[in-house]
Parts: structure tokens; sequence; C-alpha cells
């Protein structure tokens, strides 16, 4: 796999709750001073904030859960949710494509219901219980869908995976053994740029429960 | 993006006292509800807004109830709500079938009513960055340029298309919009709520500053009363429609009692076509009068250099739009 949807240890690190958050994941972090405040209670300074001469930006403390751990963040209010979920959380998983909520490399789910993290603001997810492709796994195991989308060849250079997981993993809840039109009408917002979308539909059938691969 | 500051309104009341209060402060707000058009107008310039009142935070103004007078759909009610609700699914079939066709899950997930009826023109020219009509300017660009998509009724001096699936719907629901401002409440007719460019070229609604769409009531209809929504796109999905037909039909046997047609996507406004009901009335719905009604509705068409092929298939989508409806 080349995406980092699959990567166990990034997996652990996001769901262990005693494991330190990891701002340094991203290597420019590092160098523009991230700061860990406590072992869930994290403050950042991201390279938007280093780099703006707008020192004024107005920011709001906010708290929202990711993947179940809890994170008390300081964000700038321009911040949208995708860049607080990579640039300041750490959780690359989460692909910003268009920027604009066309094409869907950005879906996380937001209290259960996919939505586009590129357009949301970062305050907005206050309160709110987010879920990443980083969440999907527990301890290395995959779940049926992302098994699917591995056993179906479903990612092609894997960029939209990520998203198309989110998708499909919002449409298993809610209909454990979707058809293809069912997986295709909950997967309309989520573009392949490689075209993969026979492979990627056969991968969400046949992780439902009534699916054959 | 640029620098802005988001503002959690508690109520409706607080929303717009925010935003009256940003605009006395010489900033510009914008209210958002699901924010997904919103933001992509910020990042991009074509909205100046640097302040966001952030409506997620009203509790009020989300459900949708049937009452004794007919449906009420608050403003923040998300369209995955109104494509989901029983009592619209089961006496408003129309506007379900809208909801349905609006985006993406994403989008429909956080989307709200009142932002559908609000949302700006999608005219390639303004969304970017034109100085147009609808960005202030004084010159519509679609009259000598690249005018595909734009308007054939009701056109001048801007040539936008409303792009709302749920306008229509409204509108041949006859459906009641209450506003609320700084000032108080007040309530307009959904067709009175749109206005046509030549009345106001910059605005595509009546809504004042700092004034919002709280809530929406769509009125009972009577008795055997049908509806639907027909969306013809230039695709399978996630795009606006190139013309959608809202039609509401009241029946006594056969016979056609009353008739609302009202069309998405061909004017600036949701475009109703008196011509079409007032010969749909009394009649019995046969091919040949939904042929007939197909036939009619482009009678008073202004086509532009480019969007010619509207014409046949407004026709054509309102006489399948009638017909389907009298079969279903």
């Amino acid at each position: 796999m080349n995406s980092d949807s699959f990567d166990p240890e990034a997996e652990k690190q996001a769901v262990a709750p005693d494991a330190p958050e990891s701002p340094s994941r991203r290597e420019f972090l590092e160098t523009t001073g991230a700061t860990v405040a406590a072992s869930t209670v994290v403050s950042f300074a991201t390279p938007a904030m280093a780099q703006s001469a707008d020192t004024a930006a107005p920011r709001t403390a906010i708290s929202v859960s990711v993947n179940g751990v809890r994170h008390e963040v300081e964000v700038e209010d321009r911040w949208t949710l995708a860049e607080l979920l990579r640039d300041a959380i750490g959780l690359t998983g989460t692909k910003i494509g268009c920027d604009r909520s066309e094409c869907g490399a950005c879906t996380v789910l937001m209290n259960g219901a996919p939505v586009y993290s590129c357009s949301q603001l970062a305050v907005w997810a206050d309160g709110a219980e987010i879920r990443t492709v980083e969440g999907l796994a527990r301890n290395g195991e995959l779940t049926p869908l992302q098994q699917a989308f591995v056993d179906n060849n479903a990612p092609q250079c894997g960029f939209c995976t990520s998203g198309q997981l989110m998708s499909a993993t919002a449409l298993l809840a809610a209909n454990p053994s979707p058809t293809a039109d069912e997986a295709r009408a909950a997967l309309v917002g989520n573009l392949c740029r490689c075209s993969n979308y026979n492979a990627i539909v056969e991968a969400v059938v046949a992780a439902g429960e009534g699916g054959v691969a | 993006m640029r620098a802005l500051s988001n503002h959690d309104a508690s109520s409706i009341s607080d929303a717009v006292q925010a935003a009256a209060r940003a605009r006395a402060e010489g900033r510009i707000p914008a209210f958002s509800g699901g924010g997904t058009d919103l933001l992509q107008q910020v990042k991009d310039g074509t909205d100046p807004a640097n302040v966001i009142i952030n409506l997620r935070s009203v509790d009020e103004a989300r459900e949708i109830e049937e009452g004794a007078g007919g449906i009420s759909i608050g403003g923040l009610a998300t369209l995955a709500q109104v494509m989901d609700a029983a009592a619209v699914r089961t006496r408003l079939p129309a506007l379900a079938q809208a909801a349905e066709s609006v985006g993406t899950p994403q989008i429909r997930n956080v989307a709200t009513v009142a932002g559908n009826m609000t949302q700006r023109p999608w005219c390639w020219y303004y969304r970017n960055g034109f100085n147009c009509f609808k960005s202030g300017g004084d010159e519509c660009f679609s009259v000598n340029g690249e005018n595909g998509q734009h308007a054939i009724f009701g056109g001048g001096p801007s040539f936008i298309v409303h792009p709302s699936d749920l306008a229509p719907v409204l509108v041949a629901f006859e459906a009641v919009f209450q506003l609320a401002g700084p000032d108080g409440e007040r309530e307009v007719p959904a067709a009175e709520f749109f206005v046509l460019p030549r009345v106001d070229p910059v605005n595509e609604n009546v809504l004042g500053e700092s004034e919002m769409l709280a809530r929406i009531l769509v009125p009972s209809l009577a008795e055997n009363t049908v509806s639907s929504y027909y969306k013809v796109m230039d695709r399978a999905a996630w795009t606006h429609a190139e013309i959608g037909v809202a039609t509401v039909i009241q029946r006594d046997g056969n016979a056609v009692v009353d008739a609302r047609v009202v069309l998405s996507g061909v004017a600036p406004i949701p475009w109703r076509l008196r011509a079409v009901e007032e010969f749909l009335t009394g009649r019995q719905i046969t091919a040949e009068v939904a042929q007939e009604a197909g036939n009619m509705s482009i009678g008073d068409a202004q086509p532009l250099a480019n969007n010619r092929h509207k014409l046949p298939m407004t026709s054509a989508a309102v006489e399948r739009a009638i017909i389907g409806l009298a079969a279903g």
C-alpha cells in the first residue's frame, strides 16, 4: 500500500490513550516550535502562524474528540478542520485535494456523518466527535472495509482512498449490506482521479454482510 | 485562508444582532449554516466576509414539524434531514426529491435549507472574480461571453440562473418564508422572496442587511394533491440542474383542478409557468396535453447565443415531468 491510511504505526500513535500527541510527525512542524503542553492538552504553533505577518489573527480554544482522543486546542478561526487534523494534530491520513468541497479526499466523519473537512472551520468542530482514516484500524487490524479495499485493489494512487473509506464506513454503519447502486450513491462525493470506481464499488459491496468479492 | 473571526451564535436573535454589530463596526459578516459554499467563496475572495456568524451553535430552527396548518421547516434543517423526514417524504415528495438531488452526501449532511435558498449564483464569471452585477459592478459578462448555462427567461441586466433545486418546489407549494432581522421578524411568500435582476441587480432575494431566513411554512395541501421534482443534469449526479421542474397538481378524478409548474436553472429566480398552469387546469393529462404543455413552456423564452439547447430541453423536461406525475 502506498497510502499511509494503512500504516499500523500511525494508527497506534493516534489511538493509544497514553501516547503523547505528536505534532512532530510533520518535519516542518518540528522546526517551527510546536510545543506539547500536556499529554492530551496540546497547544500548537503552525506554519501558517509562523509565516504570516498577521499575527493578530483571531484564535479560539476548542475541545474536539478525534478518533476517541480529546484535544483541547487553540485554533486560528480561519483554520479549516482539515488543516487542524493535518498540520496541528499531525493526522495526515486526511488528504487535501481540491480544498473546495468538490473532490472528497478530505472526507472525515463528524458525529458519524461524512463531511468535507476542507470546508469546515476547525472552530465549528468544537465539541464534535471526529473520526479520520487513522481511527479505522484497531491494534493494526484493518476493518473489513479496509481489507476489502486491499483485496479488490480499490486504491490505485491512493490519494482519494482515505475519503472513500470514510464515506463507505458511514454507508456500512447505516446499511450493512449495500448494493452496488447504493454504494455509488453514497460515494458520489468522492472523486477518484485514477477513475478506479468499479474496484472501489466492488470493495464496498464485498465489505457488506452479503457481499461477495 | 485570510484572517477572519468566528462568532458562535447562541440563537437566531443573537445571530442577527451579531451581524448588525459587525456591520456597525465596519466589518463584513456572513451567516454560515453548513459553510461549504461560503468557505469556497471566502477562499476565492468572491465573498469579502471577515466575520463568520456560525449558526451550528443555534439550537432553534432545526426541526421539521407537521402541525395542523402544514409543515414547518427550520431554516437550519439540513438537506439530509429534509430528504429523510417522514412528513416531507409522504406529504411533500417533490421537496424530498429536490433535496436528494443536491450535491453529495457530504454537502447534504451540513447544508441548510436557508443556505440553499440564499446561495449565490454559480455563474462562472461571478465565481471567477469578474466585477459583474453580482459583485457590485455594472456589466454582465455572459451577454457577449460564454452563456451556455445562463438564463432563457427573465434575464437582464444580469443573466444568472437561480441554482436552488428546493426553491422552485417551495414556490410551487406556496410556502411562506419567515425572515428574522435585528428589527424583528416578517413573513414573505416564497414567490416574493426571490427578485429579478431588473429589480435588484446585486441581490437574488429580499433579505435586508443582517437579516436571515429563519423558517419555512408549507401550508397543508388540498386533498388529492401530487407533486414531483424532475431534474435534468449534464451528468448523472453532483451538479446543478440544467433545468429542474417542480410540479404540484391537485386532481379530481383524472381532471386537473389546480396546477403549479415552476422551473429551476433557467431564470434568475424560480420561474413559474402560469400559462402552462392555466392550460392544464380543467384538463385530463394525456400524452398530447403534456406535449402541448411542454411546447407552451418556452413561449416567451429569450435565449442567448449559446443556450438555445435549453429550449428543447425545457419543453421535454416539462412534458416528462407532467406525464411522470400523472402516471405516478
